[in-house]
């Protein structure tokens, strides 16, 4: 084997990359296992008389999208606060809840736009950054564990969403609303894949050109010497919630966007425990500090082709949590310090035998 | 020499051990004194059911499998872990027991004995994968969560309500106490306290002696505060993690019989979102998710303080079905700011000194 390559393969060994990059290509040998054609994407019209693709691959890209954008958010919270944000569901609800008051004004199936889309997003991801504000606030001024503070949110969050919806199902008007949940006209691809795409390039931009990531993982790994280098970490752990809500805003908007409606109790309903697997799959610790945006992402669409996968072997939708939670174990499991450092000692032994031999 | 060793040691982990205390003393009073605040300004403001000790009393009787897992999640988090897998663990051992009472032809005691099994499998399963494997507890016991919940259905889809005679025997158990109110027919009703609550307030009190005064208790603190301290202390910190989990998967099952000595049915989405009611309860009651700090008798005065400001919030008969959470997390966020502002305070005159 040549040098380059052996020194490329254990570099990825080492990688933290290494385990959702193989969970994923098991995943995906198993469906092709099971299903030959679960590569096959079809182009199809659909109801409106526009051509939309079908097929698994681009379900899992599309509903994977609310997890991966807050996967993004999730991320950035770990690593500052060594916390989790687990209100992301219920706030989602009051931006969709926010999203659809903007729209539909006093009525609740009105026959035309009250105010504009883009006002509309505007204005759910202003209120959002102030529930972001608030969140964040709690755990960097007032010192609270982030589950603690977020847990405010989670129980209050829906009632707040059923409040600014008036307790009514509001449905939004026209066609043109629901292009962003579904297919803008001519283009096949669903919407909220472009969506997801546009913020994992936000986000990288971010990272590139500013110190955003350096800052929250300095501010991770020790509060004390970051303020002693200059940084102030109040600011910063609220700015990653405040991002979160950004976050959150977008996926709420991608929800409503798909039905037309709104149902505060379900919408993105136990999503904070999937986006939070979604770090912790990535290879992130979830005490803070280093983070692995991309593990995330990947982390992100494991979970969605996970469920995709347990749905297509016809497993009901009640006992799907038992199996997610054995493949999540066995994950994990592999995955494991424990485990690494046992395989990492029988690999150097290896080695060093070898080394004799020649 | 030996000797000298164990001084040595037991002063150093007295001096440990006084730190935290403090914290966990004044956190705990706290906690009482807004109970007692709130159900007095409820008495004053409301008077009617709040004035009646009967009342005082179903709060104990509603939240007895609540006041149980809160217990074994107060355990694991001042080991340092956390449990989120008790309320769905909960559940599971509560419809299996149903399952098993009317179909199987369980009795009591064999229900009872299962119901343990399973809650110390499910505590021994994540207590293994967490203390030996070091995987994140966020992580395993929402995995245990997951399984729990998927189990249930697997069990049994629809709602069942217990038919076995000598449980509903059993479930009829009630101590009368000597307070009570009259009835406007001039009869006197007595407060009742149910088997459950019985057995949890007896867990209670066993939990507070183990953490105040055995080993085991002591070192799960030690763990809790600084496992590497701890490490160097001597104690064998995999083993007291491993030992939290278990204790905490045990309770869950013991929670999940009373859960059915109160409810007499099991359903699927039962007790769902009681794993958050149950860390709120502890936190509220001066335990820190960071571990190494914590009180049971203040979990127990949690749980009666969330259940006080559901009872508030209902008898103000606010307009509209969402005052309840909204208010419930109002009222929470002041109790959690109030608690920081306090012990941040503590902490700068203390550094000041």
């Amino acid at each position: 084997m040549p040098k380059s390559i052996k020194t490329l393969l254990s570099g990825f060994a080492r990688s933290p990359l290494l385990i959702p990059f193989s969970m994923l290509a098991v995943l995906i040998v198993f469906n092709l296992i099971m299903d030959p054609a679960f590569f096959r994407i079809t182009v199809v019209t659909n109801n409106a008389g526009y051509p939309s693709m079908q097929g698994r691959i681009v379900a899992i890209l599309n509903n994977g999208s609310e997890l991966a954008i807050l996967a993004i958010g999730m991320t950035l919270v770990t690593a500052a606060s060594g916390g989790q944000d687990i209100s992301v569901g219920a706030a989602a609800s009051i931006a969709g809840a926010v999203i659809l008051r903007v729209v539909c004004g006093d009525e609740t199936a009105p026959t035309a736009l009250h105010a504009s889309i883009i006002a509309a997003v505007l204005a759910s991801i202003g209120v959002a950054m102030c529930f972001g504000a608030f969140n964040g606030v709690l755990v960097s001024v007032f010192k609270i564990q982030p589950m603690v503070a977020t847990l405010i949110l989670f129980t209050a969050g829906r009632q707040i969403a059923y409040w600014i919806g008036g307790g009514k199902i509001l449905n939004a008007p026209g066609d043109v609303f629901k292009y962003f949940g579904n297919n803008i006209p001519g283009i096949a691809i669903p919407t909220p894949i472009f969506i997801t795409l546009a913020c994992i390039v936000v986000i990288a931009l971010v990272l590139k050109f500013t110190n955003l990531g350096l800052y929250s993982q300095t501010v991770g790994i020790n509060v004390k010497s970051a303020r002693l280098n200059g940084l102030n970490p109040v600011w910063i752990k609220t700015l990653t919630y405040i991002i979160m809500s950004v976050c959150v805003a977008i996926v709420g908007f991608i929800k409503v966007s798909r039905t037309g409606n709104i149902n505060y109790d379900t919408l993105a309903k136990d999503i904070e425990m999937d986006a939070i697997l979604a770090v912790a799959i990535g290879g992130n610790a979830l005490s803070g500090g280093k983070f692995n945006l991309t593990g995330s992402i990947i982390g992100a669409y494991i979970i969605q082709f996970l469920t995709n996968t347990l749905y297509a072997t016809n497993v009901s939708s009640d006992s799907l949590k038992a199996y997610k939670a054995i493949v999540i174990i066995v994950i994990v499991v592999i995955g494991s310090p424990v485990l690494k450092e046992y395989a990492d000692r029988l690999f150097r032994r290896g080695g060093a035998a070898q080394g004799v031999r020649s | 020499m030996k000797k000298g060793i164990n001084t040595f040691n037991s002063r150093h982990t007295l001096e440990k051990r006084r730190e935290p205390m403090t914290d966990t003393n004044l956190l705990l009073s706290i906690t009482i004194g807004i109970f007692v605040l709130f159900y007095g300004f409820s008495m004053v403001k409301f008077g009617g059911g709040f004035l009646r000790p009967n009342q005082f009393f179903d709060i104990f009787n509603e939240n007895g499998a609540l006041i149980i897992i809160a217990c074994g999640l107060s355990v694991v988090m001042v080991a340092g872990g956390i449990d989120i897998s008790v309320g769905g663990v909960t559940s599971f051992v509560c419809m299996v027991s149903v399952v098993m009472l009317d179909d199987h032809g369980f009795s009591v005691a064999q229900t009872l004995l299962l119901a343990l099994g399973i809650g110390l499998a499910f505590g021994a399963a994540q207590g293994f994968l967490v203390s030996y494997l070091e995987i994140q507890p966020f992580i395993v016991s929402l995995a245990g969560m997951f399984f729990a919940r998927g189990a249930t259905t697997m069990v049994e889809v629809n709602p069942r309500t217990v038919q076995h005679v000598s449980f509903k025997a059993l479930r009829g158990v009630k101590l009368n106490l000597p307070f009570g109110y009259t009835a406007n027919n001039g009869n006197f009703i007595a407060a009742k306290l149910e088997l459950g609550v019985i057995i949890a307030l007896a867990i209670v009190i066993v939990i507070f002696i183990i953490l105040r005064w055995t080993k085991f208790g002591r070192s799960l603190y030690a763990v809790g505060g600084n496992s590497q301290s701890a490490l160097m202390l001597g104690i064998n910190v995999k083993r007291t993690r491993f030992c939290s989990y278990l204790l905490c998967g045990l309770l869950a099952g013991i929670a999940g019989f009373v859960y059915l000595l109160h409810t007499g049915s099991g359903s699927v989405t039962q007790f769902s979102g009681a794993e958050m009611k149950a860390i709120a309860s502890s936190i509220i009651g001066g335990t820190l998710l960071t571990g190494g700090v914590g009180n049971i008798i203040g979990t127990l005065f949690g749980v009666l303080l969330l259940a006080t400001i559901n009872l508030i919030v209902i008898a103000l008969k606010l307009k509209g079905p969402w005052w309840q959470g909204i208010t419930v997390g109002f009222m929470l966020s002041l109790f959690i700011i109030l608690q920081s502002v306090i012990l941040s305070y503590r902490n700068r005159r203390r550094a000041t000194i």
